[in-house]
């Protein structure tokens, strides 16, 4: 237990010394959600939609908690680089629960930040329709969280290198991203981008969010909660699997 | 304290580690040299239970290193050839990372903490995040972790890579102090000659995965009749330069060396 502790806890010690990384994880979403809330808000408008600030708030959320928990996990990369994955590794404790450890500090974190640019949206405008069932986005957030910072663990087992983190970013975690959902409604999409969108576990968390937020779904509530609770413990399997079988 | 037998190691047809025997006794300082590419870092990770080996034994305080891999770690400490801290946390909370990790009680943590910190002379920067350290402090801090959970052996490869002589000095001395104190048993490897002979109570001379020479320094400077250590080296070893083969992992300490420099 302590092990666990200690590695979520430095993963929390690192997120809160690290200004830069705090900033550009706030600062990011903020633009999107100000640039095409705005900038995109009276054609969304034209088309019928509605609000679009209020339906591009809870993908912002989400895209704010896929690149953090995604990049705590291939942060591994970085710990491997630097050497410090070697100190983990050679200790008399089991892998997993060095993969656990990290993988939790990494959800939290994730989850942190998707609370605070939560806040980001709610100065800027964004009105759930009901607070009390909004509060249950958070149980979206940090199963999001968990599922992403899982896959991150799987991925940054895997990488040798930074070249292949910039192969990762352009055709994984993009496309995850933007074939979620966060950015347009997923109803009435061409055939192959509703096949797509359906297997991207994001579209899964952000329609969660939007459902308990707005009140309205394209999947439904139990269907985001089963896919993300299923995909995030697969995911979980293969993060250790993988950490176990490193190398150093 | 440490017993290898036959040990083997082969990456596809090249023998790394080609039947390597040797023993170190309990509290004994042993230096176990080799040009590059000879061999040395890939005994040291199949006595640390980084490798496996492809055949051969490896007995660390009468355990099997493979089989009883997670009782062998606890016993032994082990300091790298490239850092392995953690540069975002001070130096006390790497040292407090790994007494849990190595589940050293609170307690005696904080106690040994402060102890090895004051011995190394760091504790004035206890709370500085290491990133800041100078490499010379980061050696030492990375010395001071390794004795952290009192093993019994020390494992330290190339310890003293990129220092000044000052710092060299300074820290064999502490080397020797703790060796002294608690009896732990030390295994290093260094290309300095003139260390070996000045700390090492016993030396292994590693040449193309086979161990050509065994000893004390004076042993092994007689049997080879010269006067110094180095002398007795380049003539058991040959003079010809080795290209070491680097992989992708070498490419990587590089990189994250040279990025470590720009960050201080």
């Amino acid at each position: 237990m302590n092990v666990i502790y200690i590695l979520w806890l430095r993963e929390m010690k690192r997120y809160v010394r690290s200004r830069v990384q705090l900033m550009v994880s706030l600062g990011q979403p903020t633009i999107y959600l100000l640039v095409l809330g705005f900038g995109l808000g009276p054609v969304f408008q034209r088309a019928g939609n509605g609000n679009y600030l209020q339906f591009m708030a809870p993908g912002v959320i989400g895209m704010t908690i896929l690149f953090a928990s995604i990049f705590s996990g291939i942060g591994l990369l970085w710990d491997r680089q630097f050497g410090f994955l070697k100190e983990m590794l050679v200790a008399p404790v089991p892998r997993l629960q060095i993969m656990v450890g990290r993988t939790l500090g990494g959800a939290m974190v994730a989850v942190i930040q998707g609370l605070l640019v939560t806040l980001v949206c709610v100065v800027a405008g964004f009105r759930p329709v009901n607070w009390a069932i909004a509060a249950l986005a958070l149980v979206f957030m940090i199963l999001i969280a968990v599922v992403f910072a899982a896959l991150g663990v799987a991925i940054g087992s895997s990488l040798q290198d930074m070249q292949g983190f910039q192969l990762i970013m352009t055709f994984l975690v993009m496309p995850l991203f933007f074939l979620s959902g966060a950015l347009f409604p997923l109803k009435g999409l061409p055939k192959v981008l509703s096949l797509v969108t359906a297997i991207d576990p994001l579209s899964y968390g952000i329609d969660g969010m939007r459902s308990v937020l707005l009140g309205v779904a394209h999947f439904s509530t139990v269907t985001d909660l089963v896919v993300l609770a299923a995909v995030g413990s697969a995911l979980l399997v293969v993060g250790a699997y993988c950490f176990s079988r490193i190398e150093i | 304290m440490i017993r290898v037998r036959n040990l083997v190691k082969t990456f596809g047809s090249f023998a790394a580690v080609d039947n390597v025997s040797f023993e170190v006794a309990q509290g004994e300082i042993f230096a176990f040299l080799g040009p590059n590419g000879a061999g040395k870092t890939t005994t040291i990770k199949m006595l640390t239970t980084m490798l496996k080996p492809a055949s051969g034994d490896i007995e660390l305080d009468g355990l099997d290193v493979h089989r009883q891999q997670t009782e062998v770690r606890k016993r032994f400490g082990i300091v790298f050839q490239d850092p392995s801290l953690d540069g975002d946390l001070t130096a006390r909370e790497n040292m407090e990372f790994h007494g849990i990790l190595y589940h050293v009680p609170q307690k005696l943590r904080r106690q040994r903490t402060e102890e090895l910190l004051k011995l190394f002379e760091l504790w004035e920067r206890r709370d500085d995040q290491v990133k800041k350290f100078s490499g010379g402090m980061k050696r030492r801090l990375e010395i001071a972790r390794g004795f952290l959970h009192t093993p019994k052996i020390l494992f330290l490869d190339e310890p003293t890579l990129g220092l000044d002589p000052q710092s060299r000095n300074q820290l064999w001395t502490h080397v020797k102090q703790v060796n002294e104190t608690e009896g732990v048993t030390v295994f290093l490897t260094t290309h300095y000659m003139d260390e070996a002979d000045r700390v090492a109570d016993r030396l292994g001379v590693i040449d193309h995965g086979k161990m050509v020479a065994q000893g004390t320094p004076k042993e092994i400077k007689e049997n080879a009749g010269v006067e110094s250590l180095e002398d007795a080296f380049l003539k058991l070893t040959g003079s010809a330069i080795r290209n070491e083969n680097a992989g992708s992992a070498d490419a990587l300490r590089q990189f994250a060396r040279m990025w470590d420099r720009g960050k201080r």
